[in-house]
């Protein structure tokens, strides 16, 4: 049963939206639990529901957004008011003119991957946690260990004047496992999935079982263990070879946020930045190696931003943004691209919107966002491509970045690490970061894991925006080896 | 929409109530109707107006515990109703939970009441209608790029013993920079203004070219209670007069050391990394806290140094989500010597401490006491001598967390200086460095002046962190790329 009573929310809409070029409502009705157990003690659940709408009113030339969680027909009147004067109020003042068929109104129901059920109650729920705890409990050098899991479950309504009704569920489920171990005064953190959650994925019980949340606790335990007693990572120019929970993170800084359209128009300067990505580029710039393929793709129903519709309306399809190195299109929702266009005409050689505009709730307006962003998966099987390396290191897990406002300059930092020499993974070394330039360094990918190497991860923190909104994302990635790069580790 | 104390007091009296099954019902609330204004190019890019009221309810009997998180619609009727929805759903999950041997609840009934509004006699906040055409007549002709939101924000905690705090202000904040795209680069391969080719060739992007960034920029800001005209007109000179200065060829330097002055904007940025774990009980004792070896005696900073989590000199709530009042001022550094940490209530229960902190250990109004150096712009220069004037740090993190050692970008303002004068802007550039040394032996001194920085922050929901920090003259800031 939905939680939006789209019948009588949509009767309430129709009776308060004012007279305007266009109108929509976008109803969102989210429920979460987040269950934690820590040193085999389980923490207070916490559980809770968010549900609101953002009305937008189109008019005068200019758009306006109003927010809120009071959906009686008073309380839209109010919303569509205050949406229709802030629209007003833009008139011909905005960076755009809006008009009556800006913005697209699909038909259409979205439900996402949600196979298996989890545990019916919440203590067995509790129950399966406390089992993966307890089995990072392998040693006493093991001086910290937790269990999370955030599980959710997200309604979405589409309403607008022009005829469109879409609605979309997700279920979205974020498993982690966490162990800490002091060896002689050194203290490491190992996790299943990041410190920073990278393993989130829709869908119900499977995802928790794909995440290795009931398996994975004595190797996350041992490995933690491992990187106490480890040499730090070295310092010099070699090969390295990043695994798809590193490689999501590099996707999503050097690739994801440069080709976000309202970046490249400026919208972000004053906070998330510009980008190095211009728009004469589109179809003639080398963004890198012949080997790399990345891809839009929010049909994958499994990756954490799937979805039919994004939140202005443009339907989801699958769209390759760089091919054989060649940048093709930005991510740019309905309004960017009708702006870029205004800008440069013909910039890109299509006329359909990537579905790439999103908000993080009800109470934020869309603007361009990553999804699913993927690298496409080459041929070479993961044995092979440690067998090319002489000399270089293998990197999982990110624990840290950090990158210039314009996306280019980057340093990034990953839990665990092993030395690759003469073609064989050898000793675990700590700390393991690089740095590089995005314009350079997707030209120094020399090899791309085949289908059998893809992770398909994301991360639950993707920050942008005024005001600031977190959005899912997910990004799917093979093994990738690249070239002559950056390496170092730790300070002691 | 937003919450008055009548409503509060009626909702808590409805939920706030002993029943059967429970020990303590806690309500804490957060609301906020705001006003967002993004402007681009001196233009409107988007308008939102957001009504919200978050309540996060909990019970607790024994050493059980449950909370929910619940958006409340500002219908009295209808959110008395699924809060008290909510209580029973959450009583019928105590008996089947594990008990918390941590748990730990406050013992004293505490209340407290502040109300800026009424300090301030009554609303001084313009409305939209009144605060958009200034910005926008200031900024015409110039490349400008905001972000406004203004606004009442109200906090508030009940409890079933009777305790109530309340804590509402109303405020605006403009953050805002100024764009030079037409400016000259620091490699004649450079990329060009504006969107279009540099030299009209789209050939210029297909060899191996790295395109150079386009754009630099200037950033200020303006938050208050009450908007003043001649107030604004002065930040906007300024920052009109620091642009102008980013308009000369900017200096790609070499990776290195280099005597840099940190402007207190660019400190807060440092010190808002160290709060994310820095002075967590939990991480400390749990050997994650990049303050570790700093706490343990293996580094050390100047005895100078001092930093409190500062309550009662900023303007977050006194009070947490669970009732517990903070302490006016927690010691955490005192003459260069870690003093104290942040504690929640379940590591006081955990590790046998006094709860002074929220349930993330991390500080919501840090201050870092000033120093000795005079801070007027010449004085600033003339200590720099040979170095850099770093305006603003960008994307912070660890490199190196045991050894507190961070990575970032310099941004917006940043210049080279020689023989103490301003002689270029510089281009963007990677520093990583360890905290403890940059406050430590790599010191020369913190300004005289600390500045009162409130958290422009709009995660969620707007915040009501700050930073009070001085600028900082450091012998040799590392770069690296």
């Amino acid at each position: 049963m939905s939680r939006i009573d789209r019948d009588g929310l949509g009767r309430r809409a129709r009776a308060a939206a004012p007279a305007c070029a266009f109108w929509s409502l976008r109803a969102v009705a989210a429920s979460h639990e987040v269950l934690r157990v820590r040193d085999d003690i389980a923490e207070a659940p916490e559980l809770g529901e968010d549900s609101g709408v953002m009305v937008t009113v189109i008019d005068a030339g200019g758009i306006g957004h109003a927010a809120t969680a009071d959906t009686s027909e008073a309380g839209l009147r109010a919303a569509f008011s205050a949406a229709r004067h802030l629209a007003r109020t833009m008139g011909n003042q905005g960076v755009h003119r809006f008009h009556a068929d800006s913005l697209p109104s699909p038909r259409g129901d979205y439900l996402g991957a949600d196979e298996r059920p989890l545990p019916d109650t919440i203590s067995a729920r509790i129950d399966l946690l406390a089992e993966a705890c307890r089995a990072m409990r392998i040693d006493d050098r093991v001086i910290d260990r937790s269990a999370v899991a955030t599980l959710s479950t997200t309604e979405q309504w589409l309403l607008t004047s022009a005829g469109g009704d879409a609605f979309q569920r997700f279920r979205h489920t974020v498993p982690n496992l966490t162990a800490v171990a002091c060896v002689a005064g050194e203290t490491q953190t190992r996790s299943s999935g990041g410190q920073h959650n990278g393993f989130c994925r829709q869908g119900g019980f499977e995802a928790i079982e794909a995440s290795g949340l009931l398996t994975d606790g004595a190797r996350v335990a041992d490995e933690a263990i491992q990187l106490a007693m480890a040499p730090n990572c070295p310092t010099g120019e070699m090969s390295v070879l990043l695994m798809p929970d590193q490689m999501m993170l590099q996707i999503h800084e050097s690739i994801g946020h440069p080709l976000e359209l309202d970046r490249i128009l400026g919208d972000e300067r004053n906070f998330a930045g510009t980008s190095f990505v211009t728009l004469d580029m589109f179809g003639h710039y080398q963004y890198g190696s012949t080997l790399l393929n990345v891809s839009h793709d929010p049909s994958r129903r499994d990756e954490f931003a799937s979805f039919g519709f994004d939140d202005d309306g443009e339907t989801a399809r699958r769209e390759r943004l760089i091919e054989n190195g060649l940048l093709l299109r930005p991510l740019g929702g309905t309004v960017s691209l009708a702006r870029a266009r205004e800008r440069r005409p013909g910039f890109v050689d299509t006329d359909l919107p990537i579905a790439t505009s999103r908000a993080s709730n009800w109470n934020r307006a869309p603007i361009d966002r990553m999804s699913n962003l993927n690298v496409e998966p080459g041929d070479t099987p993961f044995e092979a491509m440690v067998a090319s390396i002489d000399d270089g290191v293998a990197m999982w897990t990110n624990t840290s970045w950090s990158i210039d406002d314009a996306r280019n300059k980057f340093q990034f930092g990953c839990e665990f690490g092993r030395r690759i020499r003469s073609g064989k993974l050898a000793e675990v070394v700590r700390n393991p970061n690089y740095r590089g330039v995005s314009a350079t360094f997707w030209r120094s990918l020399s090899l791309v894991g085949d289908a059998a190497t893809v992770g398909v991860l994301g991360t639950p923190y993707c920050g942008k925006g005024e005001p600031m909104q977190v959005v899912r994302v997910g990004h799917a990635s093979p093994v990738c080896r690249f070239d002559q790069v950056a390496v170092f580790g730790g300070s002691s | 929409m937003t919450l008055d104390q009548d409503a509060f007091a009626a909702i808590a009296a409805a939920v706030c109530t002993p029943v059967a099954g429970a020990d303590r019902v806690l309500l804490s609330l957060a609301g906020e109707t705001s006003d967002f204004v993004r402007f681009n190019q001196a233009r409107i890019r988007q308008m939102t107006r957001v009504d919200q009221l978050d309540a996060r309810l909990s019970v607790v009997h024994g050493r059980r515990r449950a909370d929910a998180s619940v958006s409340l619609s500002g219908q009295p009727d209808v959110d008395r109703a699924t809060l008290l929805g909510w209580r029973e759903r959450l009583l019928s999950l105590l008996p089947a939970l594990p008990e918390d041997p941590h748990l730990r609840l406050p013992e004293a009934v505490r209340n407290t009441h502040r109300d800026d509004t009424t300090n301030t006699g009554g609303t001084g906040l313009p409305t939209i209608d009144a605060l958009v055409p200034p910005v926008l007549e200031a900024a015409a002709g110039l490349d400008f790029v905001g972000f406004l939101a203004a606004g009442p924000m109200v906090r508030a905690f009940a409890d079933s013993r009777g305790q109530r705090n309340w804590h509402r202000v109303e405020s605006f904040s403009l953050d805002f920079s100024l764009h030079l795209t037409g400016v000259s680069q620091s490699t004649p391969s450079g990329h060009g203004d504006g969107d279009e080719p540099a030299h009209g060739s789209r050939l210029a992007h297909a060899a191996t070219e790295v395109p150079r960034r386009r754009d630099r920029a200037v950033k200020a800001h303006y938050a208050d209670t009450r908007w003043q005209a001649d107030v604004f007109a002065a930040r906007m000179a300024e920052a009109r007069l620091a642009a102008e200065r980013l308009s000369r060829p900017a200096i790609a330097l070499p990776p290195g050391a280099y005597r840099a002055w940190l402007s207190p904007e660019a400190m807060a940025d440092l010190l808002g990394l160290l709060s994310w774990g820095g002075f967590s009980a939990k991480a400390r004792k749990t050997g994650t806290s990049p303050l570790g070896r700093f706490a343990a005696g293996e580094v050390a900073m100047q005895a100078g140094i001092r930093m409190d989590e500062d309550t009662a000199g900023a303007i977050a709530p006194c009070f947490t989500t669970d009732g517990d009042v903070r302490p006016q001022r927690v010691p955490l550094i005192v003459d260069g010597r870690d003093v104290g940490v942040l504690v929640s209530p379940r590591s006081a229960g955990e590790y046998g401490l006094a709860a002074n902190a929220g349930h993330h250990e991390g500080p919501d109004s840090l201050a870092l006491a000033a120093g000795a150096l005079p801070t007027d712009e010449a004085a600033i220069l003339a200590a720099i001598d040979d170095g850099l004037w770093i305006g603003n740090l960008w994307y912070l993190n660890y490199s190196d967390r045991a050894a507190c050692r961070m990575t970032g970008m310099t941004r917006f303002a940043c210049f080279r200086v020689q023989q103490g004068r301003i002689v270029a802007p510089i281009e963007p550039m990677r520093f990583d460095d360890e905290l403890p040394r940059l406050l430590g032996p790599a010191l020369v001194g913190l300004g005289n002046d600390a500045r009162f920085m409130p958290s422009s922050d709009t995660w969620g929901s707007r915040q009501l962190q700050s930073m009070r920090t001085p600028g900082a003259l450091i012998s040799d800031l590392r770069f690296t790329l």
